[in-house]
């Protein structure tokens, strides 16, 4: 029998946690990704570590999207669903993960299920996934593994790979090779253990589920050039080696702490020393110190860490202290939703400290870029002398795609300790009128001493309570933010030059907003995006790009509100932050549409969003 | 200390440091302070120990005493109010060859610093933290400070402190990795030198309370140690502070104390709480604590051909 062909499927597997579904996807992505897929992951993380089993709120697993092109984002309703109970099941229909005809490969060992109340509780469950419009297939997934293992729970993921790997029409010798690279370091027996689930696997669905067949044609749009598969957080961890920092100072929190996991197993390696602080605080102030010292230093956190590290920031903005800042934002205010994702810390980051603290800001919008920027903002914060934010959110952090292999080379590397004689007729802050730039002295520099201060300060870093003085310096400081903008670059615009609207995106809705035009671009819509990377300072030409479209709307995951809400009027609305930001920077009439529902937004949600405030905007100019 | 060697024979220097090499701009404390006795201590101690100037780095908060830094000719971080310790932790953490100090105030440490306190304990890092403990809050107006006496009379307690004073060697003592721990006043020049000079030669990190005197806000604290010496205890032993013969004398009270004993360190500290007998001398020191500089300054020689190869083989383990 022919598979089918297809030109992208989104998979999801939903279990309990601690059942392996994770490693499961993501082995199954690897394999994907290998055979030249577009491959996206997505782990479906519930809030506690051990939650209750056969509940709604554990659903634990991951979502797969593969297709024959790049694939950006999550995508919208899954096709294909393995589940290991039912009740899991529930949560994901709740965030409306699925649609009518999602097919439901389902664990059937609940129906046999000592306990009467379970047994009835999976009848219900199965009759509303039905009713529901669920392709719901109940299979003896439990009972065939129990011939090849005494313990399921244990090994049932890799039976579930199999399963996949035939159903889409994967190199079953590259499953198995994949398996044993996945436990590499583990004993052989686990090896052959796993590698016979997998077989198992594979021939029960060839001989259960013979009618899912799928052929997924490899990328046309395939780049030569060596690709590596991680998560965003992984790739910071890659993008703080490849920019010969030294040092990772941090405190734990979710989502960015695996960031730094990842760092403490490589980063030896290459002389760098993660230090897990007793705070956030100390996070930051021990990084400062370091560079300050003429190590090159990062802090990764997410929002509540950078809520404690504010004063620390504005020390750095102030005595113009070299510092990367990685803030992998999650859901907010307060602990908020720690595993989720939300674009909320743009404004804090901009103004969150007391005073002017002028600072560069990055979103990366990409997992490649997660790493890349990283290896930017490293050596801005060098040339520029200024701590450097960079943005990301749980949406990479946990995210997996193939991405290009950056090849690496010395100019990334930061330079070496530098302690030649300082020349002492130079002051400490040597200030460049136009540019605001200087070159900062290091200690063990023989007459380059100084006090670096956080107090208003003169060029030679003296104490100084003098207006002038301190209006000199804040000019200094802000101008840096100039000098960069000068060397930037207006951000591509995807699609035409001008037409009826203009999207702008910042951070990982990257991919989502992309395809969400490009399918309304398809149905003749004329419509166009931008994504920024640089925040602070903004990509210049904005002004000039605005003025070609009739409406210009930001699409974020913060909130906003709603202008047709009750209460809410022109006056008192709330902005989305890049929208705000732009407003006032542009003088545009940016509108925004934006949520906090902590999950990615899906191409089709925004699609749908952005038909409709087309229409209203072709009604008001009578097209 | 002036280049001759044993042998009389003329070491040749090629720089040579005197006072003025070590001497910042002109201390701004109010006269009479006990910080400017401090100050000059430490221009000494590096002046003998002809350190070049910009390898030491002096690091502090925010307070009057956190002042330091700026009167200092070295190098320095004036940081923000509490951060003193993980500020000089990151300084020292890959530049194991700088010489850093730690200026902190009784409200920078011991108050809104007290968590990194107690982690730079533990962390032991090699470096000199000296305490400025005049009692008070000086630099922000008198108010109420953790090691401030009960019933002291202060901007915010105007009826009265009305807590006990928190004891902050009892406190030092008891962090795991502790591994010097001093105490002294001001106002005794040899005995402060002898004691910073001790912290300072000490691999780790040296935590010196100074109780010190803010005529202009507590006048009388420190008055009556120095009018009465009867309520300090000078700790002697041949592996503590040396004393010389005529300081001895100035102190009517007097005990031998081994430096390695904590149990008897923490029994002489717990007596400045409950019998007011204030201990001046090495409570305790232990040269054997793993410092964490030394882990954290590990790869610093790492070359870039080095980096590069480690980044390299990190990305083949992605690799499709
Ligand atoms: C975050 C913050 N809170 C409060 C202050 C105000 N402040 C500056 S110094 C100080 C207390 C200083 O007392 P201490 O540390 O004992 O130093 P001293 O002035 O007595 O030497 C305070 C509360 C500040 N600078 N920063
Ligand atoms: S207020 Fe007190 S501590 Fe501050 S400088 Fe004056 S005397 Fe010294
Ligand atoms: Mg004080």
């Amino acid at each position: 029998m022919q598979p089918q062909t297809k030109q992208e499927h989104i998979v999801e597997i939903v279990s309990d946690s601690g059942e392996g579904a994770q490693k499961c996807g993501q082995t199954f992505g690897t394999i994907s990704a290998k055979m030249g897929n577009g491959v996206w992951t997505v782990e479906i993380i519930p809030a506690e570590i051990q939650p209750p089993a056969r509940t709604p709120s554990g659903a634990s697993g991951i979502r797969i999207r593969l297709g024959s092109k790049e694939i950006t984002n999550v995508g919208n309703e899954g096709d294909l669903v393995v589940a290991f109970n039912e009740q899991v099941l529930y949560s994901r229909i709740a965030n409306g993960a699925y649609k009518e005809g999602t097919v439901v490969l389902l664990d059937n060992r609940w129906e046999s299920d000592r306990s009467t109340e379970i047994q009835q509780m999976y009848k219900k469950a199965v009759a509303e996934f039905r009713d529901h419009g669920l392709v719901v297939h109940e299979l003896p997934i439990h009972e065939a593994c129990l011939k090849v293992v005494k313990d399921p729970r244990k090994g049932k993921n890799m039976f579930v790979l199999g399963m996949l790997c035939r159903i889409y029409n994967r190199d079953k010798e590259m499953g198995r090779n994949e398996i044993a690279l996945t436990f590499a370091g583990k004993a052989e027996k686990i090896i052959t253990s796993n590698q016979k689930l997998f077989d198992a696997g594979y021939q029960f669905a060839a001989e259960q589920l013979g009618e899912y067949f799928f052929e997924i044609p490899t990328r046309e749009d395939r780049s030569d050039s060596p690709m590596v598969v991680t998560n965003g957080n992984t790739a910071v961890g890659l993008g703080v080696m490849a920019s010969g920092m030294e040092l990772v100072s941090m405190y734990p929190i979710t989502p960015a702490t695996s960031a730094s996991h990842y760092l403490a197993d490589v980063f030896p390696a290459a002389g760098g020393f993660v230090h897990q602080a007793e705070d956030e605080i100390a996070a930051i102030a021990f990084a400062i110190g370091a560079s300050y010292a003429g190590k090159t230093a990062c802090t990764i956190t997410s929002g509540p860490g950078m809520a404690l590290k504010t004063e620390n920031i504005a020390l750095a903005v102030m005595a113009e202290v070299p510092l990367v800042i990685v803030n992998v934002q999650r859901g907010g205010p307060s602990t908020g939703l720690p595993t989720k994702i939300e674009q909320g810390d743009l404004l804090s980051a901009l103004y969150g400290e007391p005073g002017d603290a002028p600072k560069i800001i990055l979103a990366a919008a990409t997992i490649a870029e997660c790493c890349s920027m990283v290896v930017l903002a490293r050596k801005l914060a060098e040339s520029f002398r200024t701590p450097v934010i960079v943005l990301t959110d749980a949406n990479l952090a946990t995210g997996v795609q193939p991405w290009e292999r950056p090849e690496l080379s010395r100019d990334m590397l930061a330079p070496p300790l530098d302690q030649s004689e300082w020349n002492s007729d130079i002051p400490a802050y040597d200030w460049d009128e136009k540019t605001g730039l200087s070159q900062r002295p290091i200690p063990g520099m023989p007459n380059g001493e100084y006090v670096l201060t956080g107090l208003s300060h003169t060029k030679q870093s003296k104490v100084s309570y003098e207006s002038a003085e301190n209006q000199y310096s804040a000019t200094m400081r802000s101008r840096k933010l100039a000098t960069l903008q000068s060397t930037l670059t207006p951000p591509n615009i995807h699609g035409d030059e001008s037409g009826d609207m203009l999207v702008v995106g910042w951070g990982s809705t990257f991919g989502a907003i992309e395809e969400a035009v490009d399918n309304l671009r398809t149905t003749g819509e004329k419509i166009s995006s931008i994504h920024l990377r640089f925040l602070s300072p903004l990509e210049p030409g904005l002004t000039e790009i605005f003025s070609q479209f009739k409406k210009v709307i930001t699409i974020e995951v913060n909130y906003s509100d709603d202008i047709n809400a009750p209460m809410i009027t022109t006056e008192n609305r709330r902005y989305a932050q890049l929208a705000m930001v732009l407003r006032v920077q542009t003088l545009a009439d940016v509108d925004c549409w934006s949520a906090v529902y902590g999950h990615p937004l899906q191409p089709e949600m925004i699609g749908n969003v952005l038909q409709e405030r087309l229409n209203q905007l072709n009604k008001k100019t009578g097209e | 200390m002036f280049g001759i060697k044993a042998d009389w024979s003329l070491d040749i220097q090629e720089r040579y440091f005197t006072l003025d090499d070590y001497e910042g701009n002109e201390a701004r404390w109010c006269s009479g302070c006990g910080d400017h006795a401090v100050l000059a201590t430490a221009h000494r101690i590096l002046r003998d120990a002809q350190l070049p100037p910009e390898k030491s780095v002096f690091v502090s908060g925010i307070g009057c005493s956190s002042r330091m830094p700026h009167y200092m000719a070295t190098y320095g971080l004036h940081g923000i109010h509490g951060r003193a310790l993980p500020l000089a932790c990151g300084v020292k953490s890959r530049r194991p060859d700088l010489d850093v100090w730690v200026a902190t105030g009784d409200g920078d440490c011991y108050s809104i610093g007290a968590g990194h306190w107690i982690h730079a304990v533990r962390y032991n890092m090699d470096m000199t933290v000296l305490i400025f403990d005049n009692q008070i809050y000086g630099l922000t107006k008198k108010q109420t400070s953790p090691t401030s006496p009960i019933e002291l009379k202060t901007n915010t307690h105007p009826e009265g402190a009305s807590l006990d004073a928190m004891n902050p060697n009892t406190v030092t003592l008891g962090i795991t990795n502790a591994s010097f721990v001093a105490q002294v006043v001001d106002w005794n020049p040899p005995l402060l030198h002898e004691t910073l000079k001790a912290a300072h030669a000490h691999k780790g990190a040296s935590f010196v309370r100074i109780i010190q005197r803010c005529p202009v806000f507590v006048d009388s604290i420190t008055k009556e140690l120095q009018e009465d010496a009867s309520r300090l205890r000078l700790l002697t032993h041949e592996n503590g502070i040396p004393v010389a013969k005529g300081v001895e004398k100035l102190f009517p009270d007097s005990v031998e104390h081994d430096p390695s004993d904590m149990a008897g360190a923490l029994r002489i500290a717990r007596d400045e709480t409950e019998k007011g007998i204030i201990p001046v001398g090495l409570l305790y020191q232990n040269q054997n604590i793993p410092c964490y500089s030394d882990l954290s300054g590990q790869g610093v020689e790492t070359t870039d051909e080095e980096k590069i190869a480690a980044t390299n083989a990190a990305l083949d383990v992605f690799a499709i």
